[in-house]
């Protein structure tokens, strides 16, 4: 919003005042990101900048930290652990809430408001009483301290974000067109995969991405239902943060911010097909 | 109408009619179409439905179910508990009471069952480890045939005082609300009435108070800076405001601990910014910004903060630059403007995006662990508490019943005031 010709010198000087505060805000937002990357490549064992990193001194450099972390074995088991998982969770999370998200859309849904209030609580309960009731209960169906446990527990954290975005896609869908598949002789099956799927693509993907980004994160679960054989990238990030701080996680934080960068890159050209295929003016 | 009246006079045929064509007045088969429209949607619902159902919901049940079932006590004591049965609680249970509590004592004890029994009715009653632990011990070494009575008073004195007795007798049964009194601060007494516990050792009443505070402070500090920024966002011109809005949104998308570490290095007494301010000589004395209530405060806010932002710029993107124009141009001064037109048109964002923060600050458990020192706690940290160190399931269960109850309460009132359909994601 840019000011009238007309406004008080008062009112310029406010207006600065709120932009300035408003850029501040933003700065603190970002700026706790931003600083990990060049401490990450700290030659010493600090975390502040040393007189070299700030004159600029290559010998201040260095990648020791990234060394560090993909020889130790514990990491890359970690990070291995965490694939598996994501990816299983994931996959499961995504295939349930579609299907969900496809009933939910229809006007016919019983109990519409009631059961999407459920499906979305996994997202709304602390995790700490998921976390805390989970160790009960997979402990007396002996899925706890398997890989099993974690992946359907990352799967039903997953499954609200899967049908949040694909309900939201499937606003607005034109279900003639799956009657003219139907009309056509395609059998529902096929209807699917051929007219609604194209269509709901974005959607699920990025939903499958948000499920993917909340296994991939997830540490409370992992804490409690978890044994070593699961450790994953974040709770060993925990007890390094926990136990020895080294700054090897910060290497390790390096690589997840941009991983997320990665993903909220996919997620905007997501949102912008998604706009362009369904002809939706902004 | 008509149709009704046309329809039996078809039915014959139709009946005779291969099985297919559908039969039935129009009214009936539509009805039967909607039903099998209806059956068809949920079942596209019910294998997620069912998953949520085991997967989560179950645990939830059972840690609901564990915060009232407390059976250790009667499975370990079942004949004292039986002799306990029509104890008055104003003098000393008789004869037949001593007996089996001194039976089960020595045989838990050669069992090696008697810590686990001792621990939990310490959490009751505190000095009933050492004299359960001591007189299972001592009784296992006395041959069977003693007067029971006299050989615990023997033992200790302890056992001539109605308080410990009153222990027993209060965990005694199966289910139990002694949990949730504890989670509140508060017990069962010899007399079986629920009184507030000694001073000393009241602490989750203050502690659900600190938590209600730190998460309304966290959100009120969240509203205070989102409300200018998603202004900022909502009125800037589109090439502007998206390149702005990468910066909110990056946090969002950033891990949560890396967030967390951030902070930490941030913030460290040999961090960043103590150097920043101890080079600029703004401080002599390095400050403790991390590890207290400060770090909890200022990284939990950065991490809600998006959570604020994105629904009052979704609000304030919808409302028309045109409103503020006329109420301009109608006189009025821009403050006044912004008061009396625009703010309340965003007042559904503020509580979309004040409820949505409040609901996942009372909850939070991974920042205050990391960053909260002793004094940045909040209720999770000690129901983690109790799930891992202390081991007093029945406790953790109750104080996770009591912030579950907090939280759907709260999402309650979010489903109702904002609709579960305008939940945005990203």
């Amino acid at each position: 919003m840019s000011l009238p010709v007309y406004c008080t010198p008062a009112e310029r000087i406010g207006h600065a005042c709120y932009r300035l505060f408003c850029y501040s805000v933003l700065f603190f937002l970002i700026m706790p990101i931003l600083i990990i990357i060049p401490l990450s490549f700290n030659a010493e064992p600090y975390f502040s900048f040393t007189e070299g990193m700030l004159n600029l001194d290559a010998s201040a450099f260095s990648l020791r930290w990234y060394q560090d972390m993909f020889t130790n074995p514990q990491w890359l088991q970690a990070l291995k652990n965490s694939m598996i998982i994501a990816v299983a969770s994931t996959l499961l999370a995504t295939t349930l809430g579609t299907l969900a998200a496809l009933g939910l859309a229809r006007s016919e849904m019983p109990f519409r408001n009631a059961v999407m209030a459920l499906l979305i609580s996994p997202m709304i309960v602390p995790v700490i009483i998921a976390a805390a009731g989970m160790y009960f209960f997979y402990t007396s169906l002996g899925l706890a301290q398997t890989f099993t446990g974690v992946i359907l527990a990352h799967a039903v954290l997953g499954t609200p974000f899967v049908v949040i975005t694909v309900t939201a896609t499937l606003t607005g869908f034109d279900h003639s067109l799956t009657r003219a598949a139907a009309n056509l002789g395609a059998s529902p099956a096929r209807a699917f995969f051929q007219v609604t799927m194209p269509l709901i693509r974005p959607g699920v993907i990025s939903g499958g991405l948000f499920s993917f980004g909340t296994s991939f994160d997830e540490v409370v679960v992992v804490l409690f239902i978890s044994s070593a054989e699961q450790r994953t990238v974040p709770r060993q990030m925990w007890s390094g943060i926990r136990e020895q701080i080294s700054p090897t996680i910060l290497a390790v934080a390096t690589l997840l911010i941009l991983f997320s960068v990665l993903l909220l890159v996919t997620l905007e050209l997501l949102r912008r097909r998604n706009v362009r295929m369904r002809g939706i003016r902004e | 109408m008509r149709y009704q009246a046309t329809a039996p006079s078809l039915l014959p045929e139709a009946s005779a009619a291969p099985a297919e064509l559908p039969t039935g007045t129009l009214k009936q088969q539509l009805r039967r179409a909607e039903r099998r429209n209806r059956v068809k949607a949920f079942l596209l619902v019910l294998p997620l439905l069912l998953f949520v159902g085991i997967t989560f919901v179950g645990p939830l049940a059972e840690m609901l179910h564990r915060s009232v079932y407390n059976p250790l006590v009667a499975d370990s004591l079942p004949h004292t508990i039986e002799a306990l049965d029509d104890w008055d609680r104003r003098q000393l249970p008789g004869e037949a009471a001593y007996r089996a509590l001194a039976e089960e004592l020595a045989s838990l004890h050669q069992n090696r069952q008697l810590a686990k029994l001792a621990s939990r009715l310490n959490a009751e009653q505190s000095g009933m480890r050492s004299l359960m632990t001591k007189s299972g011990r001592r009784l296992a070494r006395l041959d069977p045939p003693i007067d029971a009575k006299a050989a615990l008073l023997k033992i200790d004195r302890r056992w001539a005082e109605l308080k410990y007795w009153a222990a027993i007798n209060n965990l005694g049964s199966r289910y139990t609300l002694s949990n949730y009194l504890a989670a509140l601060d508060m017990r069962y007494d010899a007399q079986g009435d629920i009184v507030a516990q000694p001073e000393n050792r009241q602490i989750y009443q203050s502690l659900f108070a600190k938590t209600l505070g730190m998460s309304l402070l966290i959100t009120l500090l969240c509203l205070l800076l989102g409300y200018p920024l998603a202004h900022l966002l909502a009125t800037l011109p589109e090439r502007r405001s998206n390149l702005l809005m990468i910066l909110v949104l990056l946090p969002f998308w950033t891990s949560l601990l890396v967030r967390t570490s951030a902070w930490i290095v941030l913030l460290q007494t040999e961090g960043v910014i103590n150097d920043l301010l101890v080079g600029l000589g703004l401080i002599d004395q390095r400050v403790q910004m991390v590890h207290n209530m400060a770090g909890t405060l200022i990284a939990m806010t950065h991490i809600l903060l998006p959570f604020m932002v994105l629904p009052l710029y979704s609000v304030m993107k919808s409302i028309s630059p045109s409103y503020m124009r006329a109420a301009r141009s109608l006189g009025a001064r821009p403050g006044y403007a912004f008061v009396r037109v625009y703010m309340p048109q965003t007042l559904p964002g503020v509580g979309a995006g004040a409820l949505l923060t409040f609901i996942l600050s009372i909850g939070f458990y991974i920042t205050p662990a990391l960053v909260g020192g002793q004094s940045g706690q909040m209720i999770s940290n000690f129901i983690a508490y109790h799930m891992q160190t202390s081991l007093n399931w029945g406790l953790a269960s109750a104080l996770g019943g009591l912030l579950l109850a907090a939280v759907l309460l709260l999402y309650y009132l979010y489903n109702r005031l904002v609709g579960i359909n305008n939940l945005k994601v990203g």
